[in-house]
């Protein structure tokens, strides 16, 4: 089995969250990068399956060439095989077109990624990338078992959870629940050495034009002063959520 | 051209969040000197949303289409929009609404913008904020296509009544043809859930363990509110991971949530950064959680929660 996982480079989720040039650029200044979490779950999955049934696993990332050592790292936790591609990512839809490129020139039976990276939250890249490449798709899933080629997964879905049943090839969109949060590794000596021996390919980008544009960030309003309630003194508590807040 | 809007029922009433999307929808319609067509799901009752301004009705009702498919979805509206001429298409940032929205996107060569929390800032360009970096900040978002699909965050912009003389018509579509299907749902029945309180109780690692609970639970009884947890508590086994709020876990957009014995990291912070009032118990008056809410109460959990119970009871009574 094929599996490819796709990863965003994103900012470690302790990062301060600043801006710059007129609030038009994220402050990247004293900022660690990471696999995003999301992907992070996906990738875990993907190993555990190769550790089981057998896969090879490739990692993609659409971005520049500081992205390599997020890629290294996936390598040392146990991919096979990583692609960069050499541009910098614009919108969800152009990064989805650069994917499907990846997707359309290998063989894969199975395209995980996060459901969303935790810097845009777009959302968006992989139903746009099943779309784009004519696959099923699966979002927010929490638990995936594949048998040959029948696809078992599970989807958070408002107040509950839908298992739904499919088939390879198909692209899934996960979350924590793919696996937990304590399953997640840190690569090892061995895994690192490794990964430096592994291939990166760097390919390079398909020209499409972004949809969206980000035009300025801005920062929640800063908060007034949190209001204290003596412990002793609870009725205020709710005299305030009633009156003042109109929340109870 | 008109703005076509998704909605979907509960056992054929449609939940608040379709009120909320038709009152945002309409607005959206008004700004574009347009009107407005909503897509509705097997709704009993069409007719609830012309209250909210839906002037145009397309209800569902094929067996068929009784379970979520993404891609059977995604063709319906994509079918509603060509015969409505629909330049603008609204989901809501919810399970269906985020599955959904990618597909139609492509499908109509549309750019399309996240958890959007307030109407488009400029129509020319194009502009709406959302929220990103999971809630630490907002992103104005500019959309270039002639066609665009929006997603608007939970709790974000509230229900506003816009009376309108709506019509309904009856629309189905063929269905398409897909490999995934539905084999079983199970959804929590009883309670409130996080995603639709308008209250959310959550506790944290200050609770000592999960023998504790029961007066969460009867806080949350009380308030009509969802039971929430911290990262920790669910890593710890002692609630299960789907009340796990904050970045990696579920994001909370409620108007009230109260926070007992959470310290407040800022990943916490961040998935409850969209809630409108914030309430804080803590026993340690530097928990980082203070500088976050609203209202705060230094003391014992053990101690402020049931006398907090007691008071709430006592007001529930004086204001039945």
């Amino acid at each position: 089995m094929n599996i490819l996982v796709c990863i965003s480079h994103v900012p470690d989720t302790t990062s301060k969250i600043n801006f710059t040039d007129g609030d038009t650029k994220f402050d990247t200044n004293g900022v660690q990068y990471v696999i995003n979490p999301l992907d992070e779950f996906a990738l875990t999955r993907a190993i555990w399956l190769k550790e089981k049934q057998g896969a090879t696993i490739t990692v993609v990332t659409v971005g520049g060439a500081t992205t390599e050592p997020t890629l290294r790292k996936a390598l040392a936790l146990g991919a096979d095989n990583a692609i960069r591609v050499n541009t910098e990512a614009t919108d969800g839809f152009t990064v989805a077109k650069e994917l499907a490129n990846v997707v359309q020139s290998g063989s894969y039976d199975l395209i995980l990624a996060g459901k969303e990276s935790l810097d845009y939250n777009g959302g968006m890249v992989p139903g746009m990338l099943a779309t784009l490449t004519d696959m099923e798709f699966v979002n927010a899933c929490i638990g995936m078992e594949i048998d040959g080629t029948n696809v078992i997964a599970a989807r958070e879905i408002d107040g509950g959870k839908e298992v739904l049943s499919a088939s390879l090839p198909i692209v899934i969109a996960g979350q924590k629940g793919l696996v937990e949060e304590k399953d997640l590794r840190i690569p090892n000596m061995r895994g690192i050495m490794m990964a430096r021996k592994k291939p990166l390919q760097i390919i390079e980008p398909v020209a499409s034009e972004p949809l969206t544009q980000a035009v300025s960030f801005e920062k929640p309003a800063p908060k007034s002063a949190c209001k204290m309630v003596d412990a002793a003194n609870v009725a205020e508590l709710v005299e305030l959520l009633h009156n003042e807040a109109k929340v109870i | 051209m008109s703005v076509l809007i998704f909605t979907e029922t509960s056992e054929g009433s449609f939940k608040k969040s379709a009120f909320e999307l038709t009152s945002y929808g309409k607005k959206v319609a008004e700004q574009l000197g347009t009107n407005l067509v909503v897509l509705a799901m097997n709704a009993n009752d069409p007719s609830a949303l012309y209250t909210y301004g839906a002037e145009k009705v397309l209800n569902v009702t094929a067996s068929e289409y009784k379970t979520f498919n993404g891609k059977q979805y995604a063709n319906l509206v994509q079918q509603a929009a060509a015969q409505e001429n629909a330049d603008i298409v609204v989901f809501e940032s919810n399970a269906n609404g985020l599955y959904l929205a990618p597909i139609v996107a492509v499908n109509l060569e549309a750019g399309y913008a996240s958890n959007v929390v307030e109407l488009p800032s400029s129509t020319s360009p194009f502009t709406v904020k959302r929220k990103a970096f999971s809630s630490k900040a907002f992103n104005n978002t500019a959309i270039s296509s002639d066609k665009k699909v929006l997603g608007l965050s939970k709790n974000a912009y509230g229900i506003h009544e816009n009376p309108v003389s709506g019509t309904t018509e009856v629309f189905n579509v063929e269905v398409v043809a897909s490999s995934v299907s539905s084999t079983s749902v199970e959804k929590t029945s009883g309670t409130v859930t996080i995603a639709d309180a308008e209250v959310v109780v959550s506790g944290g690692r200050g609770l000592k363990g999960p023998e504790n609970w029961g007066m969460v639970e009867e806080l949350a009884e009380i308030l009509g509110a969802a039971t929430a947890c911290s990262k920790p508590v669910s890593d710890l086994g002692w609630r299960p991971h789907s009340e796990h709020v904050g970045q990696t876990g579920k994001p909370v957009a409620s108007n009230l949530y109260i926070a007992i014995g959470i310290s407040g990291a800022i990943q916490h912070l961040a998935g409850i950064n969209s809630s409108k009032v914030k309430v804080v118990i803590n026993t340690d008056p530097e928990a980082p959680f203070f500088k976050a809410a609203d209202y705060g109460i230094v003391g014992d959990a053990f101690e402020v929660v049931p006398s907090l119970i007691e008071k709430l009871k006592e007001f529930k009574a004086n204001n039945a």
